[in-house]
């Protein structure tokens, strides 16, 4: 079973990951143990969270977006604990990222060029690669010593491993040296110096796109240039730190197909690459309260009050109830495929609220159920 | 080429539409996990009912269809995937962005086997990736093809229903004037967009909005249908899923009742049983309460609301073609 407790209470581990599929709880399950290391293990702790519910940035108290944390009000810091918190700005940390490695008024082309403008917001990867980059920045402030990372909603919980080593091989890449060539060795035209058949792409390009976007990708190529090294080590770097035993992975995952299959994924992919898996955390999980009443049974009675004509409500909730063990066992069956697979890896279960969470009980609700995961079977 | 109107018996329907979803191209989004592979594959089963053809399309690269419908990896090709009721044929395609842009190139420039020497290069992945906006015009520019594609004046689909990018992406997908307008200020992406902007703001094209009846997903629609009209698209219906058919409606129930009828159903009567299942109730009834005023939040929009059940044993496709007579059924 999974010990919660003892990971937050270890002073040696520096940085918590939450990662896994969209929508499992990542973002919840993150800002629970931050307030949980706060309150209950008196560590200075800072949250960066990437997409919070509405009412959970207001309970955070992140309605001030300047990319850098603030301390969180309403914690109980009687054990000489805090918490801070931040919801990342991707475009800003880019923003930074690029101020970091040239000067002022290079920094200034970039920010105006479209093609900045365009992959700054929308690139596939740069949302992991900035969180990543953030994370990097925190931990070099050594102001805190816990870190919560949440991870952001990516399409398969692996991107957040892949896209930054994506986003450098691509500012680094064999195209952009191409398009690069002639710009350093000062040509007029951009291809010059490739094969025929590249020659035909940029004829294409050229026709299609028209000249203006050329130019505008070959100032943005120039411009980063002096970038890449800078980028490439950054990310590597940060890449070492999640392998390092001061990190501790915890896997989010919803007791549904989707997600358990990621969730395996994942863990797969941790294994591989050596990274501190920490255990699984299933969150959302519906418990009937009364087992000892099976689903057939209590929809028989239900069926047999119906066919008397009384006790309406009653047979309402033996359906409630019957509906509750049935998903029961599904999710069990579900949460299986992956507990097979990785039978070393410890789980916590954390119950379904009634109603979102998105307040600082509410958080301390889920923090307790993890450090006090239900019994399992 | 095979003749493309053979094969589907009701072609005499495909040039008219269909009174209660009227527009020829149905895009589907919605944020990620409410269902949106599901209920763009269970409307482009209901538009095919009764002899009509019609193509799902999925441009994400996901093969959501192919696990859907658990046949291997769809091509760059549309083939048929699905019969629906009454003889109709549902068709699929996977737009993948690479081919698209050699196509598109293709058409215009003849680039032959260059083309193919340009992919291993990567110049293809290079291109549609610096420029998400270029790669969004090829796709949408492929789905309007195959939505107004005719053969002898006769239309080769009834509509076609898009498994669409999330609605976090969703208006900037669809935005591509805007978009590309940014990056090639001539030339034919320039006027490819612009047609392609045209369509998408016609009335051949609705905007359905999938959700649960949870805050995240209804937050993230409200929000999507209020950038989506600021940018003129035209929006179609709110699609809740899985919802849960109400119970306890009276809204409470005590332990006596309980107690009462329990005795009366035979079970046992005990505290334990009582407490036990009375908190369930309670747990259910507080759900429900939050769903009623996330249904109260989605009528504020005041766009025509569908919902689809719940299927208890998952998405099988006997549950698909339930999902499909609910939509067919809606007004
Ligand atoms: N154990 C839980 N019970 C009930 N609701 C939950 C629980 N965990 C998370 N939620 C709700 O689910 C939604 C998604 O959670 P979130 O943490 O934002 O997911 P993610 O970051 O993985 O996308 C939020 O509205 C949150 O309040
Ligand atoms: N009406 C429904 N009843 C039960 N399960 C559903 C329903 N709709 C979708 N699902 C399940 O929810 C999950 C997500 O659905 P999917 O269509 O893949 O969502 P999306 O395409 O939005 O990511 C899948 O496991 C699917 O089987
Ligand atoms: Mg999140
Ligand atoms: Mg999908």
């Amino acid at each position: 079973m999974l010990d919660v407790d003892s990971i937050l209470a270890d002073r040696d581990v520096r940085i918590v990951v939450c990662c896994g599929a969209g929508g499992v709880g990542k973002t919840t399950t993150a800002a629970a143990l931050a307030l949980r290391a706060a309150e209950q293990h008196g560590r200075r702790t800072v949250v960066l969270t990437i997409d919070p519910a509405r009412r959970l940035a207001q309970a955070l108290g992140l309605t001030e977006l300047d990319n850098t944390p603030r301390l969180v009000k309403s914690v109980d810091a009687a054990g000489g604990g805090e918490l801070h918190a931040m919801m990342l700005d991707m475009k800003r940390t880019f923003d930074e990222v690029v101020l970091a490695h040239t000067d002022p008024v290079k920094a200034e082309e970039i920010f105006n060029n479209p093609f900045y403008q365009a992959m700054s917001s929308t690139f596939a990867g740069t949302q992991e690669y900035m969180a990543m980059e953030k994370l990097g920045q925190l931990r070099a402030r050594d102001t805190w010593d816990l870190i919560v990372v949440d991870t952001p909603p990516s399409r398969s919980a692996l991107d957040f491993l892949d896209a930054p080593a994506r986003l450098a091989r691509f500012l680094d890449g064999r195209m952009l040296r191409l398009l690069l060539a002639p710009a350093r060795a000062g040509g007029r035209s951009m291809f010059n110096l490739v094969t025929a058949s590249f020659g035909v792409f940029s004829r294409a390009v050229q026709k299609v796109l028209g000249a203006q976007l050329l130019s505008d990708l070959s100032g943005f190529v120039a411009a980063l240039d002096s970038m890449f090294g800078g980028f490439r080590e950054r990310a590597e770097q940060t890449y070492r730190v999640l392998q390092d035993r001061e990190t501790a992975f915890l896997l989010v995952a919803a007791p549904e197909p989707d997600a358990i299959r990621e969730a395996a994924y994942f863990a797969g992919r941790l294994r591989q690459d050596r990274m501190p898996l920490a255990g699984l955390v299933l969150n959302r999980v519906h418990r009937t309260q009364l087992p000892q009443l099976s689903a057939a049974r209590s929809l028989a009675a239900a069926a047999a009050l119906d066919q008397a004509g009384e006790h309406d409500s009653t047979a309402e909730v033996l359906r409630i109830h019957a509906g509750l063990v049935d998903q029961g066992v599904r999710e069990k069956r579900v949460a299986g495929r992956f507990t097979r697979d990785f039978p070393e890896v410890p789980v916590a279960e954390v119950p379904a609220q009634p109603a979102d969470v998105h307040d600082i009980d509410g958080l301390r609700t889920i923090g307790a159920a993890l450090a006090r995961p239900l019994s399992r079977p | 080429m095979e003749d493309e109107t053979d094969g589907c018996e009701g072609e005499r329907d495909v040039n008219q539409v269909n009174p209660f979803w009227p527009a020829r191209l149905h895009v589907v989004t919605g944020k990620g996990g409410v269902g949106k592979t599901t209920v763009a594959a269970a409307l482009a089963l209901a538009l095919a009912t009764g002899g009509r053809r019609t193509l799902l399309v999925e441009v994400e690269g996901r093969q959501g269809i192919a696990q859907l419908f658990e046949i291997p990896p769809l091509p760059y090709q549309e083939r048929p995937i699905a019969a629906a009721a009454d003889g109709g044929e549902v068709r699929a395609l996977a737009v993948d962005p690479e081919e698209a842009l050699l196509e598109y190139l293709d058409l215009f420039y003849r680039l032959g086997r260059a083309g193919r020497v340009l992919r291993k290069l990567g110049a293809i992945d290079f291109a549609t990736t610096i420029a998400p906006g270029l790669r969004d015009v090829l796709l949408t520019g492929k789905v309007k093809e195959a939505t107004t594609r005719t053969v002898d004046g006769r239309r080769i689909y009834q509509a076609v229903v898009l498994d669409a990018p999330p609605t976090g992406r969703i208006t900037r997908f669809l935005n591509v004037t805007a978009e590309t307008a940014r990056l090639a200020k001539v030339g034919p992406i320039k006027t490819q967009s612009e047609g392609v902007a045209a369509f998408l703001r016609s009335p051949m094209t609705a905007i359905h909005v999938v959700t649960l009846l949870e805050e995240m997903p209804v937050q993230e629609t409200i929000d999507a249908i209020g950038d989506l009209a600021a940018a003129g698209l035209p929006i179609g219906r709110v699609i809740v899923n899985a919802a849960r058919p109400p119970l306890l409606t009276a809204g409470r129930i005590t332990q006596a009742e309980l107690r009462r009828g329990l005795a009366a159903a035979g079970l046992t009567t005990d505290r334990e049983a009582v407490a036990g299942l009375q908190a369930e109730a309670k747990a259910y009834l507080t759900r429900q309460k939050v769903e009623q005023s996330l249904r109260a939040e989605l009528d504020e929009l005041g766009r025509p609301i569908v919902e689809l059940p719940l299927l208890p044993d998952g998405v099988t496709r006997a549950g698909l073609d339930t999902l499909a007579a609910t939509l067919l059924a809606a007004e």
